[in-house]
Parts: structure tokens; C-alpha cells; sequence
């Protein structure tokens, strides 16, 4: 049984041909930067496959572990933009400028760590993942899902909020951390770094989606669809549960978090418009568009719906968040399975016939199809 | 007496209240190692209780359940289950989505840690016991379907083997033959009597024909009680269980 058979490789190499030759060679640097941020959602929509589509663990927060994630780099990047040199003129030199703005002396504590790069690369992934880690605990431990779980997800990613943008003396409150200017002494600004970060960004997300793919192929992923429909024989079958339910919840988090970090660096600034409720819907959304159980198809979600987005508020800024929900209802009532479910009545089966040596082998006892596919339906 | 640890089981002074209506009272039985029990009694009669009691399900409110000098009552599900006690839902309960394969790789035990689950490869170990398990079950030719797509009686097999191949000491079935045809019946009195060689079973039924097929010993539950126990000859003549159960 391998991770990848022909037609995942098919369908993986489109997309890197896709992201990484087509789109940059089609588009000037500044579309290509909003391309790059549009991929960072990616991440988060790979993450929500894994924790929404496989596990049935929906999560209406992941906007707090994105901006997790954003905050971590953004913290360090502000840091390398304060120098004693560059902030001479506040009445504190070293420190960010909105901490000086707020009378506060000294750097506190828990940004000590964001002076050292690879203190911070760690940080990335691991401060979203710990907090996933006390969330599940708290939560799977108890039993606690469905409705209950999204709404407690929900309210966190209020209360983020509020403690970002309350607390302006350590987080830069409404504003966000802003004026951001080098990585490592390497100015992140001009359209070459832009360029350059795009293609770090794009080739990490091709990184994380096959890390999933991992993940969805090894007997975790198939435990974890088994969980999602009857949960209670996979715990008489001697699982403990919530140990899974609590270990998709972190890698979704970890995998949100560097997308909130590659924002941060194409973007160039975090605020907190960027962790509350509204974008934590709309990410659910990037995945629900794409298909919730496909990988691919969440990337392609993450896309689409940004793309549109863009587009739309260019030239009817007002109907967006119309367009955005009648999008979702739509979705909902038609397309429940997105983009990819699209995909699999009507051009997989075309392509199965134009095709035929794509065809997975007829394996001994594979999984070759995906794991949440409604197989049943295909007798 | 023989002390507890001589019986595989030994359930003492076993009782649930739920809100303050006793489901299980006082409740106690030993159960001995190669033997199969078959609990029967009217409905509510705290039949299913009685399993949810012992796989942990259900917490006890009072009373204990030692299994092999474990005891199961402050032990959590899948704890139960590592230590050897193995259950079967009144309905079907196997992964629809997944194929016959997968259901019974799922229950293989090995793996059930998280980062066992991620490290987890299917050898030649794990798939000669799948198809040996999917052919005592008369499910050799389906093991790359759907589960979901398999006729009741398969999918009550099916769920049979998934317990079988974690090889527990103590195997719980509930109403493993509603549903089924009567050739079906047969066939799966059949499998029992070849499964049951090496543990011991608790079975609720209520299909007095397939109770006489296999039973060693009867237990009848009434209002969480158990009101006869013995051979089943006995419990047939028994006064009180011909009034609440079996009727005249």
C-alpha cells in the first residue's frame, strides 16, 4: 500500500505545475503576493480536512491558530525592525514602537524568545498546536463534540481577540504588529522577497498536503473516519478516542499556524481581523467550496473563494459578503462534498475511461480510494 | 466457596441507579472460563445494562466487577477491551465506509496508540489473520466491499470477527441473531460453538431455539435481578421465570 498512487501523483503534479511554473510566470509580481496570501489559507483548509472532513471534528476557531502562528513571526520580525538604532527617538529605544506609544519600559517576558529566529521557527507551529492540545484535552476528555465543540471553538476565537486588542501595550491591539521590514537582515518588501516567499510558500504547502496525504493513508487516517461514524466500536475496539480527536485537533492547529506565519511575511503585517469569529467561518468555508475530504480540493477552495473574493470586492465592494454566504448555502445544499465531490461523479469517471492505465491497481485489499469517499454509493 | 479469582468474571453486588430507578440491583454472578452464558428476561429487564456495566460503558453506582483480578469498574473503555474483554452492539456496528479488510485491520490489535496507529503497516501477520478470520466468518469473497453494502446477517458476522481477532478472554455478544435468517441462525450457533473454545461468552438472546443451541448455563434477569440461574432444562421448570418470561 503506498502513500501515493498514480493518480494522486497526477493530480499533486498539476497542482505544483499549477502553483509553482504556471501562476508565476502568468502573473505580475503584485497578483502573484495576493496568490501567495490566498495560499496560506491552504494550509488551514488541509488541516480542516483532516479535523472536519475525516474526524467530523468541525472547528469554528482555526482563525485563532492561524493568527497564532502570524503573531509568532510577526513578534520576531517586529523585534529585528526595533533595533536601539531604528526607535532612538522613543522615550524606551529597543522596544516596539506601540509598546513605547503605551508607557511600557521594558520587553516583556514572553517576547523574549522572538529575538532568536529559530526559537521562533519552533514557535510556529508549537504555540498553536499546545494550545489545540489544552482545548482537546479539556474538551475530548470530557466528551464534549459536535454543536458544544464548535461553539466553545467559536468563543475562543472571541476571547483572542478581545485579549489581543485590549492588551495594545504587548500585541499592538486593533492595529495588529505593523511596519515590518526584514527576516534575518533580509528585507522582506521589495518584489523580489515577495517572489521568493511565494515560491517558500507554495512548495510548504505541497510539503504539508502530502504530509496529510501521510497522515490520511496510514491507519490513523482510516481510524479516524471510523471514529467519525461510529465512535463508540472504535473505543470498544481498545482506542482511546479523544487521544485522536485531540491529536488531529493539533496537527490542524500546527498546520494552520504556518500558514498564519508565511501570511505575516507576504503580507507584512498580523492584526487581529485576521484570528475572530468572521475569518474562522470563512475558512471553514475555503474548505467546505473545495470538499472537505479532499485535499486538493481544500487548496483548491482556499483559491477560489479568495480569487473571488478579490475580484468581486474590486468592483462591488458591498455585495462580498452576499456573494460569500449565498456561496456557503449553496455549497451546503448542492455541493456537499465541493469542488471535489464535483470532481468525482463526473470527471473521474471520464477520466477513468479516457485514461485506463491511471486506474489504480487493482490492489489486494487497498484503500487506494480516499478513506471519507461515500464508496457505498458507487455499487 | 471458591474464591473469585478461580472465575474468569466474577460480577458482586453489581447496581446502577438512574435517578433513582434501579436498572441493575445488587446484582452478582461468576462466570467460569470456557463457558458461554445466555442472559435472558422480559424487556428492561437490565439485560443490556448489565454489559454496558461491565465493558464500562455504564458507570456502576455501587458493586464490583473483577475479570481476571482486574477491576473493571474503575478502568476506562479501551482499557477493558486491552485487558481481554471484547463487546458486541445489538446493532450492527462496523465502519460502513470502510471495506471488510479495513474494519477487521482496524480491530487487529497492535497499533492503538496515536503514534502506533501512524506507524502501523500492514504485514503478513496482519493480513493472514484478516482473511483467516474474514473465512470463519463466511466473508472471504468480500473483503474488498464496502462494508455498508453487506445483507444484515454479514454485517452481524462481520462485527463478530472485528472482536474475535482481538482475541479477548471474555466475549459479550447482544442479540448477535436478531435479524438473521434461519439458516443464518444456524450458521452463526455454528461459529459460536467453534469460537467459544478458548473464552468465555455472556450472550443475550431471546430466541429460545438458538438459547437451547448453545448454552452451557441460563441466567434470567427480572427488574435487575437475576430471578433463576442454572441449566436451561432448569430454568424452563422454573415457576417464576415461566410468570415473567417465558410465559405459560
Amino acid at each position: 500500500m503506498g502513500v501515493l498512487n498514480r493518480k494522486d501523483l497526477l493530480f499533486i503534479g498539476l497542482l505544483a505545475a499549477l502553483v509553482l511554473i504556471v501562476l508565476p510566470m502568468a502573473l505580475e509580481p503584485f497578483r502573484l503576493n495576493l496568490v501567495g496570501k490566498y495560499l496560506t489559507y491552504g494550509f488551514v483548509a488541509l488541516g480542516l480536512v483532516l479535523c472536519w472532513g475525516d474526524a467530523g471534528i468541525l472547528s469554528l476557531g482555526q482563525g485563532v491558530f492561524f493568527g497564532l502562528g502570524g503573531y509568532c513571526m510577526a513578534m520576531y520580525l517586529k523585534l529585528e525592525a526595533s533595533t536601539p538604532e531604528a526607535t532612538k527617538i522613543q522615550s524606551t529605544p529597543g522596544i516596539p514602537d506601540f509598546m513605547d506609544w503605551n508607557q511600557i519600559t521594558e520587553l516583556p517576558l514572553f517576547w523574549q524568545p522572538f529575538h532568536s529566529l529559530a526559537l521562533t521557527l519552533i514557535a510556529i507551529p508549537l504555540v498553536p498546536a499546545l494550545l489545540a492540545l489544552v482545548v482537546g484535552f479539556a474538551m475530548f476528555k470530557r466528551r464534549v463534540g459536535g454543536t458544544y465543540f464548535a461553539i466553545i471553538t467559536q468563543a475562543i476565537a472571541a476571547i483572542l481577540t478581545i485579549l489581543i486588542i485590549g492588551q495594545q501595550g504587548y500585541t499592538g491591539g486593533v492595529n495588529g504588529i505593523t511596519d515590518l521590514r526584514t527576516l534575518h537582515g533580509w528585507d522582506i518588501r521589495t518584489d523580489h522577497a515577495h517572489t521568493v516567499l511565494y515560491f517558500v510558500n507554495a512548495g510548504l504547502l505541497i510539503g504539508c498536503l502530502l504530509l496529510g496525504q501521510y497522515v490520511r493513508r496510514s491507519k490513523l487516517g482510516r481510524i479516524l473516519v471510523a471514529m467519525r461514524d461510529k465512535e463508540d466500536r472504535v473505543r470498544f475496539s481498545g482506542y482511546a478516542v479523544a487521544d485522536f480527536k485531540i491529536f488531529v485537533f493539533c496537527f490542524a492547529a500546527a498546520l494552520a499556524g504556518i500558514g498564519g506565519a508565511m501570511f505575516t511575511l507576504q503580507v507584512g503585517f498580523m492584526s487581529p481581523s485576521f484570528v475572530g469569529i468572521v475569518p474562522s467561518i470563512e475558512m471553514v468555508i475555503y474548505c467546505a467550496v473545495g470538499g472537505r475530504t479532499s485535499l486538493l480540493g481544500a487548496i483548491y477552495g482556499a483559491l477560489a473563494v479568495n480569487w473571488a473574493r478579490t475580484t468581486l470586492s474590486e468592483a462591488f465592494p458591498e455585495l462580498w459578503l452576499l456573494a460569500l454566504g449565498s456561496l456557503f448555502i449553496l455549497v451546503v445544499v448542492a455541493f456537499p462534498d465541493g469542488l471535489a465531490g464535483i470532481y468525482r461523479k463526473t470527471f473521474d469517471p471520464m477520466l477513468d475511461r479516457l485514461l485506463p492505465w491511471l486506474r489504480r491497481r487493482p490492489s489486494v485489499h487497498g484503500p487506494a480510494v480516499l478513506p471519507a469517499q461515500p464508496i457505498a454509493s458507487a455499487e | 466457596m471458591a474464591s473469585n479469582t478461580d472465575h474468569l468474571l466474577a460480577v458482586e453486588g453489581l447496581t446502577v441507579s438512574f435517578d433513582g430507578f434501579r436498572a441493575v440491583d445488587d446484582l452478582s454472578f461468576y462466570l467460569d472460563r470456557g463457558e458461554i452464558r445466555v442472559v435472558i428476561g422480559p424487556n428492561g429487564a437490565g439485560k443490556t445494562t448489565v454489559l454496558d456495566l461491565i465493558c464500562g460503558r455504564t458507570q456502576a453506582t455501587a458493586g464490583s466487577i473483577r475479570f481476571e483480578g482486574a477491576e473493571l469498574t474503575r478502568m476506562k473503555e479501551h482499557q477493558i477491551v486491552r485487558a481481554g474483554v471484547g463487546r458486541k452492539f445489538q446493532t450492527p456496528s462496523i465502519y460502513e465506509d470502510l471495506t471488510v479488510f479495513e474494519n477487521l485491520e482496524l480491530s487487529f490489535p497492535r497499533g492503538r496508540s496515536v503514534f502506533g496507529a501512524l506507524a502501523f503497516r500492514r504485514d503478513s501477520e496482519v493480513s493472514g489473520q484478516v482473511e483467516e478470520m474474514a473465512r470463519s466468518m463466511f466473508l472471504q469473497d468480500h473483503l474488498d466491499r464496502p462494508a455498508g453494502i453487506l445483507s444484515h446477517g454479514q454485517k452481524q458476522w462481520l462485527e463478530i470477527g472485528m472482536l474475535l481477532i482481538q482475541d479477548p478472554a471474555l466475549l459479550m455478544l447482544d442479540e448477535p441473531v436478531a435479524g438473521m435468517s434461519v439458516s443464518e441462525r444456524a450458521k452463526t450457533a455454528e461459529l459460536l460453538r467453534r469460537i467459544i473454545q478458548r473464552r468465555s461468552v455472556l450472550v443475550i438472546e431471546h430466541d429460545m431455539g438458538f438459547v437451547e443451541s448453545i448454552a452451557d448455563k441460563v441466567m434470567v434477569l427480572h427488574q435487575g435481578r437475576v430471578i433463576s440461574e442454572g441449566s436451561i432444562a432448569h430454568v424452563k421448570a422454573d415457576r417464576r421465570v415461566v410468570d415473567v418470561y417465558l410465559g405459560h
